[in-house]
């Protein structure tokens, strides 16, 4: 494989605590070199990037996603996921297994990893915590993860039995893998579909109470903390999509206590309100709901003040058809991959002053270090040769009918973004590049 | 306190989109009772009496070879007969078709269903629904004007507006008229299973917008504190007799049983708190005015002595709904004729 060098961009690695111009050199899927401009040590066929002007990071990693594959490829493939998330500047996606069937053996974690998925970036299975994310069954995690897993959850079937979920939580640390809860108590949100107060009074839906979520959290922080410490063992939970103040504050008490808890936020909870769901808009519809300005207020406050350690997409797509029906009867989710940087820089960075090298960590090196990927998330040289190269000043509007998504669910059509993403490199090939780029 | 609230930039959030009512629905369409102002209010109970005192030869030849359709995918008696009776007492080709005994039954979905009604001819479609906001959907699939029959719990317009001239009827001698003023000094409570009542939505959008106080009334199971955050002029008064003493119409509803979904409740108990009985009417309210949308349980929210008591509207409320019924679909293919539709 040949070198690829970018010459003259600001590199960002927050990992590695680098804010500064440097050229990188790629060679053989890896970090070959990381050197002050001019300084490179390359052969003559070397493809050269000029990034000047540019900034050139680690490439994104989304530790939510749903791809969809096996099973509903109507939605998306494995293909068209990455593609999109690829555009969006991502090199590295963790895939959540509510799949059909759902990914609960290692034969279905090698399918999505075949190389005939035809993936543009590394993709990286989450496994099912129980069998069929029934909440019954304990999955084989030793196999799972020998298979390729790197956490489990039962995501949208949030485990409610404490002794269920302690065992999980105890098999998982055993094997070194984090639990992954979609905290919802589903015993409170039964035929729910936005979040429980004023608007959904007014819009005649019923809501769910933000304690469905905060609830669980403190339920399963309380396992943790009683879990901690046993045999040797540090159980490692981590809670998806925040969306609820009270849900936050449970993570950064947590922490404070020492335990090993971690949290993200999607861009959808720290920028839209229950009010965007306006005329029974189906792409506001998703699950956490948006919730009250007060909570979306108090996810980007959890952003800025460091207890959220990553921003991750919750990328749900589904068919137009499946959307275009009655809001109650719409499946939940929107897609996420090419609005994540563009939203965040748009709206932490610019507005709200959160320093650029912090965005490009919440996108990268701490979700990375959520999940435990090893050479992702940074450009410490030896690690993989993921890269995104942005303008952060280039402004551009997304538009959801040109999306390399399989399925146009966005309540961002339309929507000023910030920093376009002109090259994205995966182990060391080019696998996303803008339009009119030579 | 936070960053947050201290920090100047507080605005630097996307600013949230024109809430429903102000979204722009299509002329002719009737989907909530926040979109109506006391001049389109007025517009429509003048035409609502034009229509009912016209020689009905005369009506029927308004809407001839009109067609509209009944799309019905819950039980209805009152609103689908009167809505049925307007629109052939026009004149209008009606076609109704049900949950039961149509393609519904195979699994088309709203949307199709509603571009088949329109490739059949329909110009206008009534919309009966269990699913909260269904009539936007069918409204912005078709293009048609939509008039709202029902939407799951959220919102009974026409009921709001023949309510509305019941009460004119009793209370004021200009039925056709209204204001921002016209219902000022005048208490109307709405009693009972609030959160599953899309006739106490409407009625609590519409009132205040001409003057009226609401009060809502109920135990806490069914009227949520959020209640009162719906829109301007409503309170809450839990006590049903103090509610009652100070109004000048008193709206019972019936405990949606249907939509309880897994909610227990005491029905001794709630009789008990909040049953109308004659009683009550006697010592509290004796000029009050009951109303009731129907069906009505005897027995439960009221007793069968109010319900035929002197003090009821019970009946007169399902006659006005022919007449304003007549004034909305006239209004719906009015304005469907005065625009191109796309086929």
């Amino acid at each position: 494989m040949s070198a690829i060098l970018i010459r003259g961009g600001l590199l960002i690695d927050p990992a590695a605590g680098i804010e500064a111009l440097k050229d990188v050199v790629l060679k053989d899927g890896r970090v070959a070199q990381i050197c002050d401009p001019g300084g490179a040590d390359i052969g003559p066929d070397a493809e050269v990037i000029e990034a000047s002007g540019l900034i050139v990071a680690p490439g994104l990693v989304d530790i939510h996603v749903h791809l969809r594959e096996p099973g509903q490829g109507h939605k998306e493939t494995i293909a068209t996921g990455t593609a999109a998330a690829a555009a969006g500047g991502f090199t590295s996606v963790a895939a959540m297994p509510n799949t059909v069937p759902t990914n609960d053996s290692p034969e279905i974690t090698r399918w999505m990893l075949a190389p005939e998925r035809g993936a543009a970036i590394r993709v990286f299975p989450i496994g099912a915590a129980t069998r069929g994310l029934k909440g019954e069954l304990i999955n084989n995690y030793g196999a799972l993860k020998a298979a390729g897993i790197v956490a489990v959850t039962d995501d949208g079937h949030p485990i409610l039995h404490d002794e269920i979920m302690r065992v999980v939580l105890i098999n998982a640390t055993r094997h070194g893998l984090s639990v992954i809860q979609h905290a919802e108590d589903t015993r409170m949100t039964s035929g729910c579909s936005m979040n429980a107060g004023s608007t959904a009074f007014r819009l005649g839906l019923r809501g769910m109470p933000p304690e469905a979520e905060y609830g669980l959290v403190e339920r399963d922080i309380r396992l943790v903390r009683e879990l901690s410490g046993e045999n040797g063992h540090q159980p490692h939970l981590h809670v998806a999509h925040t969306s609820t103040a009270q849900a936050v504050a449970a993570v950064s008490r947590a922490r404070r206590d020492g335990l090993r808890v971690t949290c993200e936020v999607a861009p959808h909870h720290f920028l839209l309100t229950e009010e965007h769901i306006g005329a029974y808009n189906t792409n506001a519809k998703m699950n956490p709901p948006l919730r009250s300005a007060a909570d979306r207020d108090a996810m980007i406050q959890g952003i800025l003040d460091g207890t959220v350690d990553a921003i991750a997409t919750d990328h749900a797509p589904h068919a137009s058809h499946e959307k275009e029906v009655e809001f109650e009867r719409a499946p939940n989710g929107i897609t996420g991959l090419e609005t994540a940087l563009g939203l965040s820089l748009r709206w932490l960075h610019h507005g709200w002053k959160l320093p650029l090298n912090r965005v490009v960590s919440l996108l990268s090196a701490q979700p990375a270090a959520v999940l435990g990927l090893q050479g992702r998330g940074t450009l410490a040289a030896g690690s993989f040769a993921d890269v995104v190269i942005f303008d952060p000043k280039q402004e551009w509007v997304f538009c959801a009918k040109n999306s390399l998504s399989k399925s146009k669910n966005t309540p961002f059509d339309g929507w000023t973004m910030q920093g376009k993403v002109l090259w994205t490199i995966s182990e060391g090939r080019v696998v996303y590049k803008a339009e009119g780029l030579a | 306190m936070s960053q947050l609230s201290n920090n100047p930039m507080h605005l630097m959030v996307p600013e949230s989109p024109a809430s429903y009512p102000e979204a722009a629905s299509l002329p002719g369409s009737l989907l909530s009772a926040a979109s109506l102002t006391p001049e389109s209010v007025s517009e429509i109970l003048a035409q609502a009496t034009v229509l009912e005192c016209e020689n009905p030869l005369q009506r029927a030849k308004r809407l001839a070879s009109r067609r509209i359709a009944l799309l019905f995918y819950e039980a209805s008696t009152r609103t689908r007969t009167s809505f049925e009776l307007a629109a052939k007492g026009m004149g209008a080709d009606t076609t109704l078709v049900s949950n039961l005994s149509s393609s519904i039954e195979k699994g088309e979905t709203l949307k199709d269903t509603g571009l088949t009604l329109r490739a059949l001819g329909a110009e206008s479609i009534i919309l009966r629904h269990p699913s909260s906001g269904a009539p936007w959907l069918l409204e912005h699939e078709t293009q048609l004007p939509v008039l709202n029959a029902g939407d799951g719990m959220h919102e009974h317009p026409s009921q709001a507006l023949l309510d509305l001239r019941t009460m004119l009827n009793h209370l004021r001698s200009d039925k056709e008229r209204v204001t921002a003023k016209t219902l000022t000094g005048v208490t109307i409570t709405i009693v009972g299973d609030i959160l599953h009542s899309r006739v106490a939505r409407s009625n609590m959008l519409l009132l205040p917008k001409l003057g009226a106080k609401v009060i809502l009334c109920g135990p806490v199971e069914l009227l949520p504190d959020t209640a009162a955050l719906a829109g301007p002029g409503i309170e809450i008064e839990r006590d049903f007799v103090r509610a009652l003493g100070q109004s000048q119409v008193i709206m019972m509803l019936r405990i949606q049983a249907e939509r309880l979904a897994g909610l227990h409740i005491d029905l001794e108990e709630y009789t008990a708190s909040y049953q109308l009985t004659e009683f009550l009417l006697a010592k509290h309210a004796p000029d009050v005015h009951v109303m009731h949308p129907g069906p009505i349980v005897r027995g439960l929210e009221l007793t069968g002595e109010v319900a035929d008591g002197s003090q009821s509207l019970i009946l007169e409320q399902v006659r006005h709904g022919v007449a304003i019924r007549m004034a909305l679909i006239d209004r719906a293919l009015r304005a469907a004729s005065s625009q191109e539709v796309p086929r």
